[in-house]
C-alpha cells in the first residue's frame, strides 16, 4: 500500500465512506469529516506513519500543515516521513 | 425561601496560597504560567502550566494524613482552612447537623491514579498501597472536609468537567436557600498536573504551548492550572444574627446543557444559563457590571462565550467589563469556577477589576471590555461567574453586594 492509499483508508473509515468516494482534490469538509473527526483523522496518520503532525485545533494553518484537500495531506505526510530522524 | 451570602474564601493557587496573596496577583496582572516541572516532561509536547510552587504537604499535615491525602484533598482541605477561619464558625450541636460540604472536581485524585498505574503498568510491581482508592476517589476531599470540621449534613462531590466548581457552588446555593442545610462549604479543586494529567489534554489539540491569551486574536488554546477555592455559603438570617463578616450574596444560579456536541460549545445553550442565573436573582441586565468569564483562551469557547453575553446582555453587554483570569492562574478545570469566584469578591468589596492578561491584539468576535492587561479601578454591585464545560454543560453564578 502506498502512502496515499492508506492516508486515503484513514479518512474513508472517519468519514465511513469506501475508499473510492475519496478523491485526491476532496476536502475533509465535503466527506462530513468535522473538527472532532479532524482530530481523529490526525491522531490515526500520527500512529499509521510514527509521524508527529503540528496541529492545534485552536488555528488549523497554525502549524503548517496544509489540510487543504487529500492530496494536500498525503504530500505533507510524505515530507513528513522523509524528515523523520532515521 | 432564605437568603445566602458568603461569609468565607480561602484557595490554594498558582498565584498564591491564600486569598489575599491571590488578590494582589489579581492586582498585579501576574502570571503564574511557566515551564512545567514533573516527571517525564521531556516526553510531553505541552511544557507550560501553572503550577502551585513549592507546596510542602509536611507543613501543613502530620504523616497519617498524607498518606491519605492526593494533592487534590490537600489544596481542598488548605483552602477550607481558610475560609473557615474566616467565617469564625465552629460547627457544634444543631449547626453541626445541619452543615455539610459540596465540592467539585472533574479528576479527584489524578496524581494517585497516575503514580500507581505507573508503579503496575511501568514498574511491574504487583502491591499497591493499601490507601489507593480512598485517595483518588472524588469524594476525598468533601469527607475530609467534613471530618475535620464535623460537618455532619449533605456532603457529597459533583463532577462536570470544568463547571464542576459551578455546578457544587450553583447546589449548595439552592441548599442553604431552600433550608436544606444552614452552611455549606462548597467550591471546588484539581490537581492533574501530572504526565498522564498533560498527556490527556494534549491528545485533544488544544492546549497552547507558548500562553494563554484568552480573547486576544492571537489566543492558541488553552493552559492547565491547579489549584482550590472553598468557600462558607451561610444562611443570611444565621450570618447577620452572630455579626458574622458578609463577602458577596449569593443571588442566582442557574445550569443548562446544549444538548449538542460533546466538545465544542455553542452560544444558545450559554446564553440561556446567563439569563437564567439573572432571572434567578431578579437582576435586570443593567445591574451586572462585571463578569468573569469562563474564558479559556481557545478559538471555540471566547467566541461562543462573547456571542452568548452580547445576546443575553444586548445594548448592556458594551458597557459592562467582563475578563478572564485563567491567563494569570491557568485553567484548574473542575476547580477553576471557585479560584475565579474568588476575583468576583474582590470586585464587589475591593472595587477592584482583574484584568485578562496576555492579551495582545483585538478580534472582532470577541469585541467586549475585556479588561485588557490591566486591572481597573470600578464600583460593580452585581457580578456573574461563568462557567461552560465539556459535554456541553454550562452554570452561571450571580453574586451581588449585600
Amino acid at each position: 500500500m502506498t502512502i496515499r492509499d492508506r492516508v486515503i483508508a484513514i479518512i474513508a473509515e472517519q468519514a465511513v465512506l469506501d475508499v473510492a468516494d475519496v478523491a485526491d482534490d476532496s476536502t475533509l469538509e465535503s466527506l462530513g469529516i468535522d473538527s472532532l473527526g479532524l482530530v481523529e483523522s490526525i491522531f490515526a496518520i500520527e500512529e499509521a506513519f510514527d509521524i508527529t503532525v503540528p496541529f492545534n485545533a485552536n488555528d488549523p494553518s497554525q502549524g503548517g500543515f496544509d489540510l487543504t484537500s487529500v492530496s494536500a495531506i498525503v504530500a505533507g505526510v510524505e515530507r513528513l516521513i522523509a524528515e523523520r530522524p532515521a | 425561601m432564605r437568603r445566602v451570602v458568603i461569609t468565607g474564601a480561602g484557595t490554594v493557587n498558582a498565584l498564591a496560597t491564600d486569598v489575599p496573596g491571590t488578590f494582589a496577583a489579581f492586582r498585579e496582572g501576574r502570571c503564574a504560567i511557566g515551564p512545567l516541572d514533573i516527571r517525564d516532561k521531556d516526553r510531553l509536547g505541552v511544557g507550560i502550566g501553572a503550577q502551585v510552587q513549592g507546596w510542602t504537604p509536611e507543613a501543613h499535615f502530620n504523616r497519617q494524613q498524607i498518606a491519605l491525602y492526593d494533592r487534590f484533598t490537600q489544596f481542598s482541605l488548605h483552602a477550607a482552612r481558610e475560609a473557615i477561619t474566616q467565617s469564625g464558625l465552629v460547627f457544634e450541636d444543631q449547626l453541626s447537623l445541619t452543615s455539610g460540604v459540596v465540592l467539585g472536581t472533574a479528576g479527584g485524585g489524578v496524581n494517585t491514579w497516575d503514580e500507581n498505574y505507573r508503579a503496575v503498568y511501568e514498574e511491574g510491581k504487583n502491591r499497591v498501597h493499601p490507601f489507593v482508592v480512598p485517595r483518588l476517589m472524588n469524594n476525598a476531599a468533601a469527607s475530609h472536609i467534613s471530618m475535620e470540621w464535623n460537618l455532619r449534613g449533605p456532603t457529597f462531590s459533583v463532577s462536570t468537567a470544568c463547571a464542576s466548581a459551578n455546578h457544587a457552588m450553583g447546589l449548595a446555593f439552592q441548599m442553604v436557600r431552600s433550608g436544606a442545610a444552614t452552611v455549606m462549604l462548597t467550591g471546588g479543586s484539581e490537581a492533574m498536573l501530572c504526565f498522564g494529567g498533560i498527556k490527556a489534554w494534549e491528545g485533544l489539540r488544544v492546549m497552547s504551548r507558548t500562553a494563554c491569551r484568552p480573547f486576544s486574536l492571537t489566543r492558541d488554546g488553552m493552559v492547565q492550572g491547579e489549584g482550590a477555592g472553598v468557600f462558607v455559603f451561610e444562611d443570611y438570617d444565621h450570618a447577620r444574627a452572630r455579626g458574622a463578616v458578609i463577602l458577596a450574596e449569593v443571588a442566582g444560579f442557574a445550569m443548562t446543557s446544549d444538548a449538542g456536541d460533546i466538545v465544542m460549545p455553542q452560544a444558545a445553550g450559554a446564553e440561556r444559563a446567563i439569563t437564567g442565573a439573572l432571572r434567578d436573582a431578579r437582576l435586570n441586565p443593567s445591574d451586572v457590571g462585571y463578569i468573569n468569564a469562563h474564558g479559556t483562551g481557545t478559538a471555540a469557547n471566547d467566541k461562543t462565550e462573547c456571542a452568548a453575553v452580547a445576546h443575553a446582555f444586548g445594548a448592556h453587554a458594551d458597557r459592562l467589563m467582563i475578563s478572564s483570569t485563567k491567563a494569570m492562574h491557568g485553567h484548574c478545570i473542575g476547580g477553576t469556577g471557585a479560584v475565579e469566584l474568588l476575583a468576583c469578591l474582590m470586585a464587589l468589596n475591593d472595587g477592584v477589576i482583574a484584568p485578562t492578561i496576555g492579551y495582545e491584539e483585538p478580534d472582532p468576535e470577541c469585541a467586549l471590555d475585556v479588561v485588557p492587561n490591566v486591572a481597573r479601578q470600578a464600583r460593580v454591585d452585581a457580578v456573574l461567574s461563568n462557567a461552560f464545560a465539556f459535554g456541553g454543560l454550562n452554570a452561571v453564578i450571580a453574586l451581588r453586594r449585600v
